[in-house]
């Protein structure tokens, strides 16, 4: 276990990070310009420590397979971000932004880690207004905060419902600064193909230019990979079309090890699944969960004729319906965490309930809200209360001023008025927790190879908070990895440049020119997609929202036996000489097919439920709790490390025991 | 600064300004020529002063001459450049959707304006010229009275050329009905008071031309022959 | 419904390209733009022929990747959103749907329905940003207020996802709106004001060497912008650039 060693500093939790900062090795400047680093990725993670790096005088070059680094997956995230400014002044403060992130994880995240991520949280929003983001201010001209994901603060930041958004394009700016100096070689519809290892460091990348299809090799005195998550093993995800695990899949074939590939967030609120043409799905923020009721028929034949279309939710009489959150879970009802209540929507659907024809969404009902929020501005204008028509009239105008553009959104998509009807709703595949495994340098287990942003295993546990992904995004590129990633430079200084005419390299770049001529050349007569779906079906049924031992068994074998079809019979048309996106295509979902087995593989292992991870044998069976999920401190508080050997399932598994000294472990209860 | 005429920014505000100044100078030949409506008298005086006075001869003249060339010839140079920047054009291109005709044919309204200006020269300011610098007239008198409203009367007479001031007319409408605002746009004036603005501008590009297509009628139908 | 496609097809950036017509069958109103295209491209793959290439990424109108020029109009007929975001309910069966590919010199095709718009990220580079360092201890973030109508204004500006809809709708292909909105950003921040001379000055320069067109102010771009960014943007930006161009 002696390759497993974290380096989380000596001292006190809230002097680690100053410590180690002033103790570490720093490069000088003048010799920071005779080191090259490679940066895999331009997300909120990726951009930010391209930028950063280069600022500091190192010569970036950064990658990414989006025709523009403002396109990254970041873009998307929609709520806020987190940060203990305590500006509200509610009481907030380092140690409870720490502490609501490590009992949100559910005790598997490393505490070091999330106690410095909550300290640098505050320079993020400093740098960030610096730079130009608009967040959203009060009429005093001072930033605004709001509660999110059920925390006792108000300490998210935002900017209406595009915070990744303009977070990124912060990001973007910052980058583009460099670029224009010089400093970053920006590659833009380039794909990460292998990393090169050399003598045991990280010392390059191969690459294919997806317009071109030309493979080239990149060297650098350290790699750094923010590539993001893998939440699109699933297919149908939250994630974007091209998002993928290839780049963090490639260092872990090459010595890294992926911690926790099972941590998986499931959202309980997207929008539900049409048909088998669906491509992605929308995510519906978390947010609306404070003035929306969820519910499904209590009676059976109730939604068998809603699915026949011949009943209208709103015909379904009060006594009729099932308020199953609130009915469970009394204390939080339709604020239960994001885990919570997606199992309990799951729970409801495979019991028959589910209200569209797919059998596969819940219903969100504002009616309840549009009546409250009504009544109480009826009573404030001194208006009829007991009018029905105007309480809704008025109710309706209080729900656009605080949902609109969600709700302008939903009926888009799926062509229903959800002033009038309720939202259909379900839970899907937004963000993943595991990753590649890295020490609090953020270094995987390979020298000179670093792993930042949802790429890595990192800060959230098993259980990602609300607006917590974009601070740790920021947070490792801006603030940690470019103080930490001296500590190794400074032993290569002397190095001179890195040749790409090396062993290594040559070897590297055969093996994927390789595996290209096999796609392009390959007799078959499937789609890529037409495996990728099999594969997302395969781990949403089993090792989705809730898993078993016998179902990740069999996940685990139908995964393999897809993985040799998909060898076989592959079809990829075109060339690889050009713009070809299904052979890009197909390089990603191989990856997939050996992630998916590997996450099947961790999920089986780890026989307690916990976070993100729901173990049907392991729920309480008795006590107030009965039902409810059941953590395994005893045995299970550590992070799962898998070596690759292989097959995924001959994966090794090593340990990095989790030790909490400043938080104390408990069950958490929504009841 | 030297560069600003090269930029594309540039370019823009010097269309808006010289419209700003033709807009300016229309305002100023209607107000002159809408008293021919009301008074002979007074128009002709005012059309002796305008066409013998010094200031208005060699400064104002050749400003306003410079003024439509340079609108004319920077219009072009923008149409070209602008066509240019689309090498392969759509297949189905749905314009109409999403701004006015006016606004996506200046070009042709400002060629119809263009070929009126040469008709118009050919009408009045070129025998103008011709009596004043060839034949050095500058008493601006025939047959012992102003010759000026007997001029314009006289020009009216043909249904042709009265059809085709009506049809220049209407295309200068709809030149204005864009440009007006437009202009103010290209000057970065985009505030609280465009919407107003735009209602006036409006009002300005409808009611001017149709002013001088009842003057050009107005003699038509009344002349005194 | 069943529909006839004419899409452009293009092997590469040199060969010439035409338009090529599909019938597909069968496509459900609650499809997507780009699923009915995914859809097309599964039946050209398992047929033997090449899929069509188009630009697509998050699929929920926020990356601003997905383009195409449909019936006429950058991201179809459809107000507000993107092609990812079009859906098949806005068309009739037996509707015939042209599909090209957002089209300006400075917007070169790479293949089919992609197109290179780099020319953006240039425009970017030479002076879309703050010049402040990552240091952890740049001024508290509430050490300047800012009037809420301002931020307001720079968060509206900033919405803009570079798509490049702006362009593909002007009949001049310029890109003043995209230029623009970028420029107001700025110019509505503390933040922006030190730089915002060179600023305007240097993105404009970019622009023009990229060989976007003139604005002439029809107003199509801010229609069909999926983000809804206003003209005042361009209005803001001329009167920055003649100000920056006198002291400058």
């Amino acid at each position: 276990m002696a390759t497993l060693d974290s380096k989380i500093p000596k001292g006190p939790l809230k002097d680690k990070w100053t410590n180690h900062k002033n103790k570490i090795n720093l490069v000088n400047p003048a010799n920071k310009r005779l080191i090259d680093v490679i940066v895999v990725g331009t997300g909120l993670a990726g951009g930010s420590a391209a930028a950063t790096l280069a600022e500091l005088g190192y010569n970036v070059k950064a990658f990414c397979f989006q025709d523009s680094p403002r396109r990254a997956h970041s873009i998307a995230a929609q709520g806020g971000i987190n940060a203990a400014k305590n500006y509200q002044g509610d009481g907030d403060s380092t140690y409870r932004l720490f502490y609501d992130t490590v009992k949100g994880g559910d005790y598997r995240s490393r505490e070091a880690n999330v106690y410095r991520l909550a300290e640098v949280s505050t320079n993020i929003i400093d740098q960030c207004v610096a730079q130009g983001v608009p967040f959203a201010r009060d009429y005093g001209g001072l930033l605004d905060n709001r509660s999110f994901g059920g925390v006792l603060v108000s300490r998210t930041f935002y900017a209406k419902g595009q915070t990744g958004q303009q977070l990124l394009l912060g990001a973007y700016s910052a980058m583009n600064r460099q670029i224009g100096r010089g400093k970053i070689k920006m590659y833009n519809r380039h794909e990460m193909m292998d990393v090169v290892i050399i003598d045991g460091k990280a010392r390059g990348i191969i690459t294919r230019n997806l317009v071109t299809g030309e493979i080239e090799r990149h060297s650098a005195h350290a790699v750094v990979v923010g590539s993001g998550g893998y939440g699109n093993v699933f297919f149908l995800s939250t994630n974007a079309m091209g998002s993928n695990t290839s780049a963090a899949w490639k260092m872990h074939k090459r010595g890294a090890y992926f911690a926790n590939p099972c941590y998986t967030q499931i959202h309980p609120t997207c929008i539900p699944v049409s048909g088998d043409h669906q491509s992605k799905l929308t995510l519906m923020s978390e947010s609306l969960r404070n003035d929306g009721r969820i519910w499904v028929p209590k009676k059976i034949e109730d939604v068998e004729a809603i699915r026949a279309g011949q009943l209208k939710p709103t015909e379904i009489a009060e006594e009729d319906r099932d308020y199953y959150l609130e009915r469970r879970y009394p204390a939080f009802g339709n604020l239960v965490p994001r885990d919570v209540a997606s199992r309990a929507a799951k729970e409801r659907c495979d019991a028959g309930f589910g209200v569209n024809t797919t059998g596969e969404a819940v219903y969100l009902d504002f009616a309840s809200a549009i009546q409250r929020y009504g009544k109480e501005q009826a009573t404030i204008k001194g208006l009829n209360t007991n009018d029905a028509a105007l309480v809704k009239k008025l109710g309706q105008e209080v729900v656009k001023n605080k949902y609109g553009n969600l709700f302008q959104m939903y009926e888009k998509i799926v062509d229903q008025n959800p002033y009038e009807t309720p939202m259909m709703i379900y839970p899907a595949v937004h963000y993943t927790m595991g990753g590649v495994w890295v020490d609090y340098n953020l270094m995987t287990s390979v020298p000179g190879l670093y792993a930042i942003g949802e790429a890595n295993f990192s800060d959230h546990g098993a259980n990602r908070l609300g607006a917590s992904a974009l601070m740790q995004g920021l947070a490792d590129g801006y603030f940690v990895l470019p103080y930490t990633i001296g500590d190794y430079l400074a032993n290569d200084i002397r190095t001179g440049p890195i040749s790409t005419q090396t062993a290594e390299f040559e070897e590297a770049e055969k093996s994927v020119k390789e595996r290209i001529e096999f796609f392009v050349n390959n007799n078959g007569n499937k789609s890529v997609d037409y495996f990728h779906k099999r594969l997302g079906k395969i781990m949403w049924n089993q090792v989705g929202m809730s898993r078993n031992e016998q179902g990740l068994k069999s996940a685990m074998a139908e995964i393999k036996k897809i993985r040799e079809e998909f060898w076989k019979e592959v079809k990829v048309p075109g060339g690889a000489n050009e713009f070809n996106e299904e052979l890009a295509k197909a390089g990603r979902v191989a990856d997939f097919l050996e992630l998916g087995e590997l996450f099947a593989k961790d999920a089986l292992h780890r026989t307690e439920s916990c976070g993100g991870h729901f173990r049907e044998e392991s729920v309480e069976l008795d006590g107030p709790q009965k039902g409810e999920a059941k953590r395994d401190d005893d045995n299970f508080t550590y992070v799962a490390a898998w070596e690759y050997k292989g097959e995924p399932s001959d994966a090794v598994l090593h340990k990095e025991d989790l030790e909490f000294n400043d938080i104390e472990l408990k069950q958490r209860s929504y009841k | 600064m030297s560069g600003l005429l090269k930029s594309s920014i540039g370019r823009k505000f010097a269309m808006a300004l010289s419209a700003f100044f033709l807009m300016f100078f229309l305002l100023q030949h209607f107000a002159i020529n809408i008293t021919s409506v009301f008074s002979k008298d007074v128009f002709n005086e005012l059309s002796h002063f305008m066409g013998t006075n010094p200031l208005v001869q060699y400064a104002l003249q050749p400003v306003l001459i410079f003024g439509v060339v340079f609108h004319f010839v920077m219009g072009f140079v923008l149409e070209i450049k602008n066509t240019g920047s689309r090498n392969v054009k759509y297949s189905k291109n749905n314009g109409a959707a999403n701004s006015s005709w006016m606004s996506r044919n200046m070009i042709w309204s400002g060629l119809v304006i263009l070929a009126f200006i040469v008709l118009h020269f050919i009408d009045f300011w070129f025998p103008e010229l011709n009596t004043k610098f060839i034949q050095g007239d500058w008493s601006g008198m025939h047959d012992g009275e102003f010759r000026y409203y007997h001029e314009l009367q006289e020009k009216f007479l043909s249904p042709a050329r009265v059809s085709a001031y009506v049809i220049a007319f209407i295309l200068l409408a709809m030149h204005l009905l864009h440009g007006f605002g437009s202009a103010f746009q290209s000057s970065g004036m985009n505030n609280k008071y465009t919407k107003g603005l735009k209602t006036f501008g409006k009002l300005y590009a409808t009611l001017i031309p149709l002013g001088f297509i009842i003057i050009a009628l107005y003699h038509h139908l009344n002349h005194n022959h | 419904m069943n529909l006839k496609l004419k899409i452009w097809r293009q092997k590469n950036a040199n060969d010439k390209g035409k338009m090529v017509d599909y019938n597909i069958n069968d496509v459900s109103p609650d499809m997507s733009f780009l699923e009915m295209l995914d859809v097309l491209n599964e039946q050209l793959i398992t047929g033997g022929d090449e899929p069509v290439a188009f630009d697509h990424d998050c699929r929920e109108g926020i990356c601003g990747m997905c383009s195409l020029y449909i019936n006429g109009e950058a991201h179809g007929p459809d107000r507000g959103v993107t092609t990812c975001q079009l859906h098949m309910r806005k068309f009739k069966d037996g509707d015939t749907i042209y599909i090209e590919p957002f089209r300006a010199k400075a917007f070169p095709v790479i293949k089919d329905l992609v197109v290179d718009r780099s020319s953006f990220d240039r425009i970017q580079l030479a002076g879309g940003f703050i010049s402040v360092n990552t240091s952890g201890n740049t001024q508290d973030a509430n050490a300047i207020p800012i009037n809420k109508d301002s931020a307001d204004k720079a968060f509206d500006a900033a919405t803009c996802i570079g798509c490049g809809a702006c362009v593909a709708s002007c009949k001049n292909s310029s890109a003043m709106l995209f230029v623009s909105a970028k420029v107001s950003q700025y110019a509505l921040l503390p933040q922006g004001e030190v730089e915002a001379v060179d600023r305007v000055l240097n993105m404009v320069k970019q622009m023009d060497e990229e060989g976007f067109g003139n604005c002439t102010n029809t107003g199509a771009c801010e229609v069909e912008c999926p983000k809804g960014i206003s003209l005042e943007n361009i209005a803001r930006m001329n009167s920055e650039f003649l100000k920056a161009s006198l002291k400058g």
